[in-house]
């Protein structure tokens, strides 16, 4: 490790003590603030260790979301919640490899289709084993998990998630998923085991996304699986992965922040143009910074260009 | 099977539809050997390059490499084999820069690496191959002969024992020709075994001990180069003129 | 005729071409020669609209001034180029490719008198109309990339390296081709590593070094110079 690398470790660890003091200074807004963009800081960080350096995008999130809340929802009466959130991973790993086995030969649009559908197939199944179940749609979570015990799971499973992607990067796996990124049959002829790295990669963030659902079902108290299966949910972390940048590590995070306060603004002072705003907002980003906002701030970092001959 | 044999491939054929690209070829490939492949174009010389790295399953017949069949073998098991390869068209990767252009070769696979050693072997070959001082260019910058440069360290850096060549010399001016010759010597020099297809005869003639040339995806003659170049019906169908 | 005054272009601080000045005649061939780093592609590119050159340069064609013109519209001038990465669209036909080469508004009304005269070069491409550019041989997708540019009934025609990949009975007839493409009353400036054979067509020849003309001269004479065997014609 270098020196450089130990100050930014250090200094990420003092930001996550900083934040974690936030349910001392409010229990209100401003937690609830921040549980949306700790949920989403995890949901779109683990997204772009995959799709970031391999351009796969994936609209799965909310089938391995919907997984772990029901797991947890599910599970609440039965089994002690630290329990739960490990079966949840367990089930989104699981999840997430017959998945990645059986589609990441797809390429390009027929990838993104198939995950997208794979999230209303789940949530299909789920309604129909409850409603044959005879049970209502929905399911009750009642526990006493206090809104800032949430709001701590989501930080530590961030810094989680922040170090795997940090030791991923450094990694030959993380090396060899930038080379399939570039050229799948370069990346083949050089002996790597392309199907094998994404299906890990694509296992580690479905795990993650399980996790954060089954962390937030007790938030929700009432899950119903047009809810938890929600493909808004898989929409905007793709939105705000590639609006912050999703080929660095601490890129999502930049579009989760702003794009958590927008959202919140929006729909609190126009309840009824939420969407519309929404999507206005969304294509003058897209149109003002193309490259997201680390490209942004890289481009004021860096004005040196290579060029040689 | 003949004792010393790397490569065997037997009655090999691969259709596209309707199209015959290689039909029932068959050819052995001794160690330290180096072979060429010559023929027109589409004759099935990159296909046949294909077959053999994995990039292609064979359609029929029978492909082993130190007598273990991988007819139907991954790119990426044949690789980590020991067969290293350049492609006729580069594929550069391009959101690397030279440098780690050149170390993907040797991070999994044959001869994997990481870390400092892998750094240190990337800039030797890089040295090695003629190209210095581009490192940390993005790959963008370099001419279309510099990145085949990059792409023969890139195959190089897994130590490879076999090395498939498509076409590495083309484009380059007679005196550049001659240290891509040289280099190529040497490779051998160090115990590879190596297939080169290259229409420059003159490299054909200086490098192989042997070559075969195909026509509409069959063999249509093997021997020595001079033997073969000589060859009425590969004249006709190649060549066009007694010396090309 | 197409002609170069001081052409310059730089990549950061670095100068890839130099004051390049050459001229290119309505049928006539002219061959420029150099090592792979000495800016031939650059120059042509630099032509085409492809690199931005330096001010204080020109290109001129038939007397008007294209310089710091768009590709598109240098096309539409007429002038051609087939890079050396070929540039063609790997997802279309042969076919495709070759129409959209006809796309310039002063090639259409000659569209079907050039795809004869492409197919009559490389008649493989009218056997593989068909086939999707990406799935061909690197020896087929040259000929796509020559022939698309030939579509675009240029008046100037620049190959960068159109031997690249062709096999030695193709090659010669690719020379022969066009000598006859130049009896039509087209210029060429041709790029190339087989020095040989090109200047064997060329009527004159420019040599290349880091950037600046080193020497120019009839094709017959350059072919006689020591320097030039020694360094493009081999030793032998
Ligand atoms: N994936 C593919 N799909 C369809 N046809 C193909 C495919 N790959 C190759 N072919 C065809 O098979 C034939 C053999 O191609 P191959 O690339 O092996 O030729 P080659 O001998 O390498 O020629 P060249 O000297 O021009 O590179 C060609 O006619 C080509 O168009
Ligand atoms: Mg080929």
């Amino acid at each position: 490790m270098t020196a450089r690398e130990k100050r930014y470790l250090v200094l990420g660890g003092l930001v996550f003590v900083a934040v974690a003091f936030l349910p001392f200074a409010d229990t209100g807004y401003w937690l609830s603030l921040g549980i949306s963009i700790a949920m989403y800081t995890v949901l779109a960080t683990s997204w772009a260790l995959f799709s970031g350096p391999t351009h796969y995008i994936s609209l799965a999130t909310a089938a391995f979301f919907g997984l772990g809340m029901y797991v947890a929802g599910v599970g609440v009466d039965l089994l002690p919640f630290p329990v739960l959130v490990l079966l949840a991973a367990a089930g989104g790993a699981v999840l997430a490899a017959v998945v990645g086995l059986a589609t990441l030969r797809l390429s390009g649009v027929y990838f993104v289709i198939f995950t997208l559908g794979l999230a209303e197939l789940v949530r299909q199944i789920v309604t129909w084993v409850q409603t044959t179940m005879g049970s209502s749609s929905g399911l009750y979570v009642l526990t006493g998990i206090t809104e800032p015990m949430i709001y701590w799971q989501l930080l530590a499973l961030a810094a989680l998630v922040f170090l795997v992607g940090w030791w991923i990067g450094r990694s030959r796996l993380g090396f060899a998923l930038r080379i399939i990124g570039n050229d799948e049959v370069v990346a083949a002829h050089s002996g790597i085991n392309t199907a094998r790295v994404k299906v890990m990669l694509f296992v580690i963030s479905g795990t993650v996304a399980a996790v954060t659902g089954a962390i937030l079902a007790p938030r929700w108290t009432y899950i119903e699986p047009t809810i938890a299966f929600s493909a808004m949910i898989s929409f905007q972390v793709v939105i705000m992965a590639l609006l912050g940048g999703a080929h660095r590590l601490w890129g999502p995070l930049l579009g989760v922040i702003p794009f958590t306060f927008l959202s919140d603004q929006i729909s609190a002072n126009f309840p009824n143009q939420t969407t519309l705003l929404f999507g206005v907002a969304f294509l003058l980003i897209v149109y003002a910074i193309p490259n997201g906002v680390v490209g942004l701030v890289e481009n004021l970092l860096q004005g040196r260009k290579w060029r040689s001959g | 099977m003949a004792l010393g044999m790397v490569l065997t491939v037997e009655n090999v054929s691969k259709q596209f539809g309707g199209l015959h690209a290689v039909q029932g070829v068959s050819f052995g490939l001794e160690e330290n050997e180096v072979l060429g492949l010559i023929g027109p174009n589409g004759s099935g010389k990159t296909t046949m390059l294909n077959l053999i790295s994995g990039a292609y399953k064979p359609s029929a017949g029978r492909i082993a490499l130190y007598g273990k069949d991988i007819s139907g073998s991954s790119a990426n098991a044949i690789a980590t084999m020991g067969v290293a390869r350049t492609f006729q068209i580069v594929r550069m990767l391009p959101s690397l820069t030279v440098l780690e252009n050149v170390a993907a070769g040797g991070v999994f696979g044959h001869g994997r690496r990481w870390g400092q050693e892998l750094e240190e072997s990337a800039r030797s070959l890089l040295t090695r191959v003629g190209l210095k001082n581009a490192e940390d260019a993005p790959v963008s910058v370099l001419t279309y002969i510099d990145q085949k440069r990059v792409e023969l360290a890139r195959a190089l850096i897994s130590d490879p024992k076999v090395l498939l060549l498509d076409e590495w010399l083309a484009g380059l001016s007679a005196s550049e020709l001659e240290t891509g010759i040289a280099l190529i010597k040497e490779l051998r020099a160090e115990g590879r075994t190596i297939i080169v297809v290259e229409h420059v005869m003159d490299a054909i003639r200086s490098l192989c001990d042997r070559c075969i040339v195909m026509n509409s995806g069959a063999k249509i003659a093997e021997g020595a180069p001079k033997n073969v170049l000589a060859d009425s019906e590969v004249i006709r169908a190649y060549l066009g003129t007694a010396d090309a | 005729m197409l002609e170069t005054r001081n052409l310059s272009v730089f990549y950061g601080r670095h100068r890839a071409v130099e004051d390049v000045s050459v001229t290119v005649s309505k049928g006539e061939v002219v061959v420029m020669l150099g090592a792979n780093c000495a800016g031939k592609s650059t120059f042509l590119r630099a032509v085409s609209g492809l690199t931005p050159v330096m001010t204080g340069g020109s290109v001129v064609l038939d007397g008007r001034d294209i310089t710091h013109h768009p590709p598109h519209a240098v096309v539409e001038a007429g002038i051609a180029l087939v890079p050396e990465d070929r540039g063609v669209f790997g997802d279309l036909t042969a076919h495709e490719n070759l129409i959209l080469g006809a796309h310039p508004r002063r090639a259409r009304p000659h569209q079907a008198q050039n795809l004869d005269r492409v197919l009559s070069l490389f008649p493989k491409l009218a056997e593989r109309r068909k086939q999707v550019v990406r799935t061909m041989s690197g020896g087929e997708q040259q000929m796509v990339a020559i022939g698309r540019a030939m579509m675009s009934a240029p008046s100037i025609l620049m190959l960068d390296e159109p031997s690249l990949g062709l096999s030695p009975l193709l090659c010669s007839e690719l020379f022969r081709a066009l000598a006859r493409v130049k009896e039509t009353g087209v210029g060429i400036l041709l790029v190339e590593q087989n020095a040989k054979q090109s200047l064997a067509i060329a009527d004159r020849g420019y040599l290349l070094d880091n950037g600046h003309i080193a020497a120019a001269d009839s094709a017959e004479a350059l072919s006689r110079d020591e320097k030039v065997k020694r360094a493009y014609l081999g030793a032998g």
